[in-house]
């Protein structure tokens, strides 16, 4: 057989590493942050920069796509390289990546807390940086695909095609989901509104779930625990039946995180359906890694890799059995819109992500600077410190979500809520968000001290930057006995690509379409009018804060929340609503009918200290709003954009949009004034206050 | 809401679509070769701490495969 020597590109990898470990501190650190605002609202230094619902958008996109991605990146270039026995197509594709990667990473750091975001969860990021994303994203797709095309091994490894069905995925994803309308350099609108602009949205967001956190790390899995336990996959058959399943299974299942919401039953009742059948293909991976080291326990007992790797797979099937239990109506009852969600997540990201990650570190920073690491012991102690501190993390959260809910639904024997002052709810629980933040701290100096071990581990030893390695010249034809189908398919890594885009389409397609075509799902109400120009200022001041990362917008059918908020929400309620704010976490109140609930007066103190209204109130104040002034240059071409988007302003309405604009706000202030509160027309508040006052009213003039 | 029940009439054939070709695949013996690749990746050159190299050491091939990946029963 005729050999070749060649050489695989290790510094790209050792970039991307690096990467992982200094991002991941930034976002655990930015997450430890708003932990503890969550208990002692002072931590944000009264500037906008640090509040919670600016920060919020940044720990979940550091972590996410800083974080993980890098660390994606990390294990792909290693794994690659090696699998397909071949360089990386392109060193240039290779560095551009890299550095565009960070590029993006370090825009969204500047601009999150600066207050440029769309409002939709975890696709914060605004219009110029989605399209720098999906440029990077087709640099590296062309790199990949470029690679697995002059592969010197004809057999593709499961993990490339968990590789590749992230790359297909992620980039339909992302392009559906950020199509947005600009209407400034850093400000957009979705050109979806409400309830269309939701099921685009989890769509997206439960598939950033599975594609980016769940696939990705499997092919890492089928890679790296092998590589580490030195024994083959358990059932190499079993990677290829719970791949393709996975990949069809889990487009469908988006609609489960819009459960008695105005969304249309059948979409909810889909979004149920498979998600319990996700729990099949789920735990096949599950239980594929884990029995990969039957009769290997005794290395688990001594290596501190394959220890995180254990925590993580079974930290992964622990998150994909909870999953589908939360997809059930009755179950998501109760858990919704609690910290029960938010235990439920840190399972994947600190149990499964963060610990595959570390395992994956420990494991190839030795054998990339061919040394040793440089202690077991501090791995260890990591290894325990992180695996405590999700212990504490988790609990304590479930604990807060349930206890939480329990009291939101609580009627006394005469029949009204047990406990209608929701700060009560409140208070109740600080002491698990205190445990949480504490079990964040432990997490965080975990992921320190690898950073020491490893650098140190680097330190002793050294890089080898071009790793030779002598592969057969190309794949002998002759040998290829019996072409199959799926042989076939894994040969030509374009057809397969276009395949599992297929695959992934079908699934978008059948939920999207309908919800776009069919007038009768969104029942239309004839009093639901546009937004006046200072209550959409208002609304895209409400987004710019984050309002929606800690106050829903979508009181659901039930009794106790109707008595509690009002009304419950229909979905023609939302038809202006560019993007949709309904939200996932009630740390505060929904406010979907705060509107005329208070007087403008209690808005204007409330904002300015909400303790001076809510005493023990956990809510940050915003005293900026009081000093910065609306900016109505803007007015003009918002209006534009919204007509672009088929909201009946009048024609040539963007004309006098800004006198609208100032004499509605004249009259908020004149309000206030009249109570003796400094209220100015010109500052944001007043907008801010026009909007909340509007908020979820318009459905009472029909009666 | 038509419209929904051509989608979904659509989808459903779609994925029998994928059943069938998933039952044909097995069936004729697709997945044969559904070992050798789970081994084959652990083969490195360089690392002399995998048991699996000393087995290659022993025998030029690979245990069990013609070296390039096809089971040697065919």
């Amino acid at each position: 057989m005729e050999m070749v020597t060649i050489k695989y590109d290790n510094r790209i990898v050792r970039n991307f590493a690096v990467a992982t470990m200094v991002w991941g501190v930034v976002g655990m650190l930015v997450g430890l942050l708003i932990a503890i605002e969550m208990f002692e609202p002072a931590m944000n230094a009264k500037l906008q920069f640090l509040t919670f619902g600016r920060v919020r958008p940044l720990h979940t996109n550091a972590v996410i796509f800083a974080f993980v991605g890098n660390g994606i990146f990390m294990g792909v270039y290693y794994s690659l390289q090696r699998l397909c026995k071949a360089r990386m197509f392109n060193d240039l594709l290779s560095n551009i990546h890299f550095w565009g990667w960070q590029f993006i990473i370090v825009c969204a750091a500047l601009t999150l807390p600066l207050g440029f975001t769309t409002g939709k969860e975890y696709a914060e990021l605004e219009w110029p940086i989605d399209i720098l994303i999906t440029l990077i994203w087709v640099v590296f797709a062309v790199n990949f695909i470029g690679t697995v095309i002059k592969r010197r091994e004809k057999h593709m490894y499961v993990a490339i095609w968990f590789y590749l069905a992230t790359l297909v995925t992620i980039a339909v994803l992302h392009i559906v989901n950020s199509i947005e309308l600009p209407v400034s350099y850093l400000k957009s609108y979705p050109v979806y509104a409400g309830v269309q602009d939701a099921l685009v949205q989890w769509w997206y967001g439960h598939n950033a779930v599975a594609f980016f956190l769940t696939t990705p790390y499997l092919g890492l899995m089928y890679y790296f625990l092998p590589k580490a336990a030195d024994r083959p996959i358990y059932s190499y058959r079993l990677s290829i039946v719970h791949f393709w399943s996975l990949i069809f299974l889990y487009i469908w299942a988006g609609p489960h995180h819009l459960l008695y919401t105005a969304l249309p039953d059948w979409a909810q009742s889909l979004g149920t359906v498979f998600s319990v059948m996700l729990l099949a293909p789920s735990w096949g991976g599950a239980i594929n890694g884990l029995l990969t080291l039957r009769g290997a326990w005794d290395k688990v007992r001594e290596d501190p890799v394959l220890k995180f790797m254990v925590v993580a797979i079974t930290a992964y099937g622990m998150a994909t059995f909870e999953g589908p239990m939360l997809s059930l109506k009755n179950v998501n009852a109760i858990s919704h819109y609690t910290d029960w969600t938010i235990a439920h997540v840190h399972i994947g990201a600190l149990g499964w992500n963060g610990f595959l990650t570390f395992g994956i570190l420990y494991w190839l920073i030795p054998k990339m600077w061919k040394t040793e690491l440089y202690s077991r012991k501090l791995a260890n102690l990591h290894f325990w410190l992180g695996t405590l501190g999700i212990v504490f993390y988790a609990i304590s959260l479930y604990w807060a979500g349930i206890t939480q809910s329990l009291m939101w639904k609580q009627f006394t024997p005469f029949g009204v809520l047990q406990y209608p002052n929701f700060l009560e709810t409140v208070l109740q629980i600080l002491p698990f968000y205190m445990i949480r933040a504490l079990g964040g701290a432990m997490y965080l100096i975990g992921a320190l001290i690898m950073g020491y071990n490893l650098s140190r581990t680097m330190k002793q030893g050294k890089l080898v930057p071009d790793e030779e390695a002598t592969v057969p010249a190309h794949w002998d034809e002759a040998h290829a006995v019996k072409l199959n189908k799926h042989r076939w398919i894994e040969r030509r890594p374009i057809q397969f690509a276009l395949l599992a885009t297929a695959v992934v389409s079908i699934g978008g397609l059948v939920e999207l379409v309908p919800t776009f075509l069919v007038k009768t799902n969104i029942p239309t109400i004839a009093s639901v009018k546009p937004y006046t120009p200072l209550e959409l200022q208002g609304r895209d001041i409400y987004v710019r804060e984050g309002c929606y990362t800690c106050h829903s917008q979508m009181i659901r059918p039930f009794r106790s929340e109707t008595e509690r908020y009002g009304d419950y929400s229909k979905a023609g309620e939302f038809v202006y609503d560019h993007p949709f704010q309904w939200g996932s976490k009630r740390t505060g109140p929904d406010l979907h009918r705060i509107g005329k609930k208070y007087n403008n007066l209690w808005h204007f103190m409330h904002m300015e200290d909400p303790r001076s209204v809510s005493p023990g109130s956990i809510m940050p104040a915003y005293p900026w709003l009081y000093t910065q002034s609306i900016d109505t240059a803007i007015v003009g071409s918002k209006i534009r954009a919204m007509q672009k988007l088929g909201v009946p302003y009048p024609k040539e309405y963007d004309r006098q949009a800004v006198g609208d604009l100032k004499a509605q706000a004249t009259l908020i202030a004149g309000d206030l004034q009249q109570q003796n509160a400094p209220g100015d027309p010109d500052k944001e508040i007043i907008a801010l206050i026009a909007y909340l006052q509007r908020l979820g009213t318009d459905i009472s003039a029909q009666r | 809401m038509s419209v929904i029940w051509v989608l979904v009439g659509f989808s459903i054939i779609v994925a029998l679509g994928f059943l069938v070709a998933f039952i044909w695949a097995v069936r004729s013996g697709q997945y044969d070769d559904k070992y050798t690749p789970s081994v084959r990746i652990l083969f490195e050159e360089d690392d002399k701490s995998s048991t699996f190299n000393h087995e290659i050491r022993k025998t030029p091939e690979g245990p069990g495969t013609d070296g390039d990946g096809n089971d040697q029963v065919r």
